[in-house]
């Protein structure tokens, strides 16, 4: 356990990839299995424990420390694992230290009641740095900076071979990965990709930049909305014997299936589809905030099927039947969707229809007006277009050169800050989640302050140092771990924040909620006087939304 | 203990002997003023740390070094009128006995005693209770009223002993002998100490010095502080400077001034490197958990030894340290002083203007 603490320390303070590649490679060459192995799963995501929860680790620490301690010092430190391991009472010389084996398997397969007594036992024998890499172990996100696709990089970097080519046997292998150590290291021949239904790493997109259309030939090109939902690769294969494995997989490879059997059941053909997952009822497209109402969800009620009904709008075809069509061109790859979507012939999967355009000015003008440019009813869910290579291959990852995002114009409306938080993860202990409002008539008649949103990104590191101190030093309240923070007519702090669309919300005082909104400018120059009312904000929502 | 049977019988109520108001902690019997934030017309002043020491008082009442160390980061005139105080000696304004007292946080820091009609309170500033081979050690004063920090006070901040963390740096600089390892660390108190630890884990090679700690560097060594040799880096050698430490304010480490060594460690002297999330929003390789300011087990074992029964927490996570208070039995409360915090580990934040020159 010490060198695994070890390890995921080193990484978590090392910001360079190369360095991590080789730390991570280092490890997996000089650790035997089966640690190596599990160290490889916790890093890509691939050890769970079902009754090692975070709650588990909630009640170890209240049981140790006074509750509001605890909790001044979590909002602190930003991150549980953390602040458990730095405030849990040392015994140090208590137990002996566990190895990373014996930890997993106590995970695994001690039962909920004395599950808590082990990890107690645990924590008491290591010391700060080890009791941080267990609780981290635990409550299952590692946040040290390493990707399942970095740690499987550096695993086949022991091979000297791609990622990619691990990628491809990773589905049929378990931990802890003595098979693919075994063809790594040239003892054993290549481990069988058994999963008839396995992930494919999926292809990304650049921003566009300004000077970039300069050198690119529209006739070279198709174009596709952007779809404001989440990507999602649709997998159906079937087994030996005969039966029919779906998955959906999230971009990062996470099966959501079990949350959407809607799609799951109308997807009958083998084959691996690459598209937007989106709500789509009554011949529209829904916002994002129908389609949030399904995500994070390890089932679904019918309830939820018949007001948020999922669809799938693909976009792209990687895998017909048994063919990989990777290596085509995007151009024959559509020929094929076209001829795949026909087949499953099923109201919850279409197509993204391409957009019509002759050169980039015409295509600027879709992109401005997409209801009027065929995304029709839609066109509320579009939030920009894609630019394609008719002759792009489907490679992994991010590849220069190919695909293009171009995103719609955010809209801007300069807010006022009302109240902060202090930000987790790599923001933890600076005032960083800020809500801001928009002034409105009050009930007396007088202008007052309404909330409309709440951003923590979009300004930078140094900014957020600034942003810190104005909070510190303009606080007239607390309320736990917020702050209000002064908001006069003359006296505050005005920000132009962007977003990307406004929907009518009960949820929130002001009737308006924000998608996406984040600070685009931090505007010390204005009085807060001056920032946007609520009405300009109502005249940005949807007709009927 | 007498004090408490003092402070009953005495006329005088806290609020008449020091308040909190916003250009600092104020004393009207003597009109006073302790670490001010604005200029007024006498300040006390508790050490050399830019939020506690500012420029454009009337007339300064400080430790000798306190005084030297304005002088030499604000200009001979950053006040009209100076005066020294002793340590250990007591000087009358007005009904009001100040005493100066070690306060063990950076060279010529102290405690401010404040005591009339029979009520003492002490004004701590900052401090820590770890030794420090480049200042004189804390000493606890018997007080109705104990005026403390909180920089570090939450229950995650125990700091490890600050010769294991220099031993860290110095098993990293054997462990990669071609790579220059830059540690940045607070140009007053910090540098110097980490230097003074440095040799006395008996490395004794040179260490390079970035142009900006030049002066107070120099301060503390005709102070008689044992640093060795100590080299400023000239720029156009810094690729030459493999191998070896070299110190510099936190904000120079992310600067391109930092870059030009060859294949720089980064490495931050602070009480802060405790939380991780704080090592990488700096681009800390190395965190070395050194600090200047009280952890939370001193902090605790500070206020019981002086004996007060009520506690006023001046800057930092005061409502975890009231909360502590209150449930052992004293009376607290948090005064809540802004403007604290702006130099040194009080905040993350690093002192900018020292760093600009190379």
């Amino acid at each position: 356990m010490n060198r695994f603490a070890w390890l995921l320390d080193r990484l978590a303070y090392e910001p360079r990839r190369n360095a991590k590649l080789a730390l991570i490679a280092d490890y997996l060459r000089s650790t035997p299995d089966p640690d190596r192995g599990l160290a490889l799963a916790a890093m890509t995501g691939g050890l769970a424990f079902p009754n090692a929860k975070a709650g588990l680790v909630r009640a170890l620490i209240a049981e140790r420390t006074d509750p509001v301690l605890f909790a001044l010092s979590y909002d602190y430190v930003g991150d549980l694992s953390e602040t458990v391991a730095l405030m849990w009472p040392a015994r140090r010389g208590a137990n002996d230290v566990p190895h990373l084996p014996d930890v997993v398997e106590g995970l695994r397969s001690v039962g909920k009641t004395e599950l808590p007594r082990l990890v107690a036992s645990w924590l008491d024998a290591l010391d700060e740095t080890g009791r941080w890499a267990l609780l981290k172990l635990i409550t299952g996100s590692l946040r040290i900076g390493v990707s399942a696709r970095l740690a499987k990089t550096a695993a086949a970097s022991l091979g000297g071979i791609p990622a990619d080519e691990v990628e491809q046997v990773w589905h049929g292998l378990e931990p802890p990965y003595a098979t693919l150590f075994a063809w790594l290291e040239g003892r054993a021949p290549r481990p069988e990709a058994t999963d008839p239904a396995p992930f494919r790493p999926v292809m990304l997109s650049h921003p566009i930049e300004d000077g970039d259309f300069e050198k690119m030939n529209p006739a070279e090109f198709q174009a596709e909305w952007k779809w404001d939902g989440i990507r999602v690769q649709a997998v159906t294969g079937t087994r030996p014997d005969g039966e029919r494995v779906t998955r959906l997989f999230s971009r990062t490879g996470e099966d959501i299936a079990a949350a959407f059997p809607d799609v799951v059941e109308a997807l009958t053909q083998d084959g691996t589809l690459d598209g937007e997952l989106l709500v789509r009822r009554e011949a529209a497209v829904q916002s994002f905030n129908s389609l949030q109402q399904r995500l994070n969800r390890k089932s679904v009620t019918s309830k939820m099927l018949l007001e948020h009904p999922a669809h799938i709008r693909a976009y792209d075809l990687l895998v017909d039947g048994e063919d990989d069509l990777r290596e085509l061109p995007l151009s024959a790859r559509r020929t094929r969707l076209e001829a795949f979507v026909a087949r499953l012939a099923s109201p919850v999967v279409d197509l993204s229809p391409p957009i019509a355009f002759s050169d980039w000015e015409s295509l600027a003008a879709a992109r401005a007006d997409p209801a009027a440019a065929g995304a029709g009813a839609d066109a509320e869910a579009v939030e920009g277009c894609m630019i394609k290579r008719l002759d792009s291959p489907y490679l992994p990852g991010r590849p220069k050169g190919h695909w293009w995002k171009w995103k719609r114009e955010a809209r801007l409306v300069d807010c006022v800050l009302m109240y902060a938080q202090r930000g987790h993860g790599k923001r933890s202990s600076f005032y960083s989640d800020f809500t801001f409002g928009v002034w409105r008539v009050g009930e007396g008649g007088a202008d007052e302050l309404v909330p409309v949103g709440k951003a923590y990104f979009g300004f930078t590191d140094e900014e957020l140092v600034e942003l810190d101190r104005y909070v510190r030093k303009h606080t007239l309240n607390r309320f736990g771990p917020v702050r209000e923070v002064t908001h006069t007519r003359d006296s505050g702090l005005v920000f132009e924040v962007a977003f990307e669309g406004l929907q009518r919300s009960t949820r929130h005082k002001s009737g308006v909620a924000m998608r996406f909104p984040r600070i685009s400018r931090i505007r010390w120059d204005k009085p807060p006087l001056e920032a946007d009312r609520i009405e300009a904000l109502e005249a940005l929502l949807p007709p009927n939304g | 203990m007498t004090l408490a049977r003092r402070n009953a019988l005495g006329t005088m109520r806290p609020s008449d002997l020091l308040i909190p108001t916003p250009a600092g902690l104020w004393c009207p019997p003597a009109d006073v003023y302790i670490d001010p934030v604005r200029p007024v017309a006498r300040a006390l002043i508790t050490h050399g740390h830019s939020d506690h020491a500012r420029a454009g008082h009337g007339a300064v009442l400080a430790t000798r070094e306190t005084l030297a160390i304005m002088a030499l980061r604000c200009g001979e005139g950053f006040t009209a009128q100076r005066q020294e105080a002793v340590p250990g000696e007591t000087v009358r304004i007005g009904p009001v006995d100040f005493t100066f007292v070690p306060a063990g946080h950076v060279l010529g820091s102290a405690q401010i005693v404040v005591e009339s009609g029979g009520l003492r309170i002490v004004a701590s500033g900052d401090y820590k209770r770890e030794r420090d081979p480049t200042c004189a050690g804390f000493e606890p004063v018997p007080c109705d009223i104990f005026i403390t920090e909180a920089t570090f006070g939450l229950p995650v901040f125990r700091h490890p002993p600050a010769h294991a963390e220099v031993g860290k740096l110095l098993d990293s600089v054997r462990l990669f002998p071609e790579r220059t390892h830059i540690v940045g660390a607070y140009s007053l108190g910090k540098a110097q100490r980490v230097m003074a630890l440095i040799r006395e884990a008996g490395y004794d090679r040179p260490l390079h010095l970035h142009g900006a700690m030049e002066k107070l560097t120099e301060f503390y060594l005709s102070e008689g502080a044992k640093l060795g040799e100590v080299r400023k880096v000239v720029a156009a050698e810094r690729k030459t400077l493999g191998g070896e430490i070299v110190i510099c304010p936190p904000s120079a480490i992310q600067d391109l001034w930092a870059r030009k060594f060859p294949d720089p460690v980064t490495s931050f002297a602070s009480g802060w490197m405790r939380i991780r999330a704080r090592a990488r929003q700096k681009g800390v390789e190395l965190p070395l958990i050194v600090s200047d300011h009280a952890d939370w087990d001193d902090l605790q074992a500070t206020i019981r030894e002086t004996g007060a029964g009520e506690i006023w927490v001046t800057h930092g996570e005061a409502d975890a340290l009231v909360h502590w208070c209150t449930s052992v039995g004293l009376r607290a409360k948090p005064l809540h002083l802004v403007g604290y915090g702006d130099e040194g580990e009080a905040d993350a934040v690093a002192e900018g203007a020292d760093a600009v020159a190379v």
